[in-house]
């Protein structure tokens, strides 16, 4: 057994939620260039070219990438043999994106959903903690958009619509979306479980490194074979027309109710942001 | 890539009827900040027939909620917002003399309509560039509706703000015609 003390966790998320909001990815900035080779569209370009320099200006000068800094998604992989002291750990993560915000000077999105008054902290956090093995705590902090999140959708299809109906119900909710969601987008998409397991597979299907390969090839196919469906529709950078209207399609799979099939589409715009610390 | 067009604020009708979907522009002068909340107001003053709290005609709306500036920056990041959500206020806007508008996404056919009659036109900024765009802004001052917060009208003085042309005086819809050029089936 180890103790952690949950305020560690607080200066954590605080420091991470700073770090994903002004420091892209390098697997993002690798994808951009990839798509660059690719892209025909001149306007496209253009657009790529402005979000490298976009990036690279937000992570010289510390600033948000993008004035949306979203909702505070933070995963939690809590190890069995840790005992957490010194307070309650959903108040220490809320703390966390409560100075992390303000101390970072980014936006507060959060809000009261019939009023629409702001809770002035971006509180509440949506947090995911799973109980793992061992004794370490790894905190992992992706900041969501509103924009690409409302064009997110599960459905329960019918078992008999098969990998097709995937195909099939996908690349239409891109289609629909269009240049809504920010695109060059990351496609999340959760299969099975059941209704909320299957948008806490695609939610979770973002944080893979974008260019790595899905470790199950069946998979690895149908992402490539979505990935260019999604292309072929032209909607391309920011929705004017092009090469690249995804970066990438990540699936996470479980198995599901025999009467079942859920899908669950989470669409990624292209400031793709998560970051995560190992407490240990 | 064609040329950039450089465009100073207040825009004329001879401005804005030189546009083309397509066109990269770059804006220097005033742009003034407005989204949800503060269009609400503004179509309020509209209806109750009294003056807006700035002259409009010839002027640039951008949809935007800035983050908070950080201290030694004029501006926060500041790329645009869905326009959509603007599309039942902009059409009487529109009549009253605005000459443009800087969001992303699609316009309605009351707001293309509108920007065809009264030669307005439709410039889209390039969503999540939010750094890169709010170091465009060299000014900012509060023109109303402080108790907005990020949603006040602001007036912002930019130099060079990265503008592509989406929907034209003429109709054309870049948007509709760019998707259209790259689809394969």
């Amino acid at each position: 057994m180890r103790e952690i003390e949950v305020g560690i966790i607080t200066e954590k998320v605080r420091d991470l939620c700073i770090e994903a909001n002004t420091d892209i990815g390098e697997d993002v900035l690798r994808a951009f260039d990839r798509a660059m080779e690719k892209e025909e569209s001149p306007v496209a370009l253009d657009i790529l070219k402005e979000l490298k320099e976009n990036a690279r200006i937000a992570k010289e000068e510390k600033l948000p990438i993008c004035q949306d800094t979203g909702t505070a998604v933070v995963f939690l992989e809590v190890g069995q043999e840790v005992h957490l002291v010194g307070g309650d750990l959903r108040e220490a993560v809320f703390e966390g994106v409560r100075r992390g915000f303000r101390e970072g000077y980014l936006r507060k999105s959060m809000c009261h959903p019939f009023t629409r008054a702001n809770t002035g902290d971006n509180t509440p956090a949506i947090i995911h903690t799973e109980i793992v093995p061992g004794d370490r705590v790894k905190v992992t902090v992706a900041p969501k958009g509103g924009g690409a999140e409302n064009m997110s959708r599960v459905v329960m299809l019918t078992p008999s619509e098969g990998v097709e109906g995937i195909k099939r119900f996908v690349v239409q909710r891109v289609k629909e979306a269009g240049s809504n969601p920010c695109p060059p987008t990351i496609v999340g998409i959760g299969i099975g479980g059941n209704f909320e397991q299957s948008a806490l597979l695609a939610k979770k299907s973002l944080i893979r490194p974008l260019g790595s390969p899905n470790p199950d090839p069946e998979l690895n196919r149908l992402e490539s074979e979505i990935l260019t469906a999604i292309n072929n529709l032209g909607i391309g950078p920011q929705g004017l027309g092009g090469r690249t209207t995804a970066l990438a399609v990540h699936i996470l799979m479980m198995p599901c109710h025999i009467a079942s099939f859920p899908l669950a589409v989470n669409i990624q715009c292209h400031v793709h942001r998560h970051k995560e610390a190992v407490i240990e | 890539m064609d040329e950039l067009i450089r465009l100073k604020t207040p825009l004329t009708n001879k401005d804005v009827e030189k546009l083309r979907i397509g066109d990269r522009v770059l804006i220097n002068g005033a742009l003034y900040t407005g989204r949800d909340a503060a269009h609400k107001r503004l179509i309020d003053l509209i209806q109750e027939g009294k003056p807006l709290p700035f002259d409009i005609e010839g002027q640039i709306i951008y949809y935007v909620g800035p983050t908070p500036p950080k201290p030694g920056h004029v501006f926060g990041s500041a790329g645009p917002t869905t326009s959509y959500r603007m599309d039942a206020y902009a059409p009487a806007l529109i009549e009253r003399g605005l000459k443009g508008m800087i969001g992303k996404g699609m316009r309605s056919e009351a707001v293309k309509e509108a920007m065809k009659k009264h030669k307005a036109v439709y410039f889209a900024a390039t969503g999540g560039a939010g750094a890169l765009l709010g170091k465009r802004v060299k000014k900012a001052e509060l023109v109303a509706y402080e108790d907005l917060g990020p949603e006040a009208i602001q007036r912002l003085e930019v130099e060079d703000f990265p503008v592509i042309v989406v929907n034209d005086v003429e109709g054309n819809d870049l948007y509709v015609e760019g998707e259209k050029r790259y689809r394969r089936v």
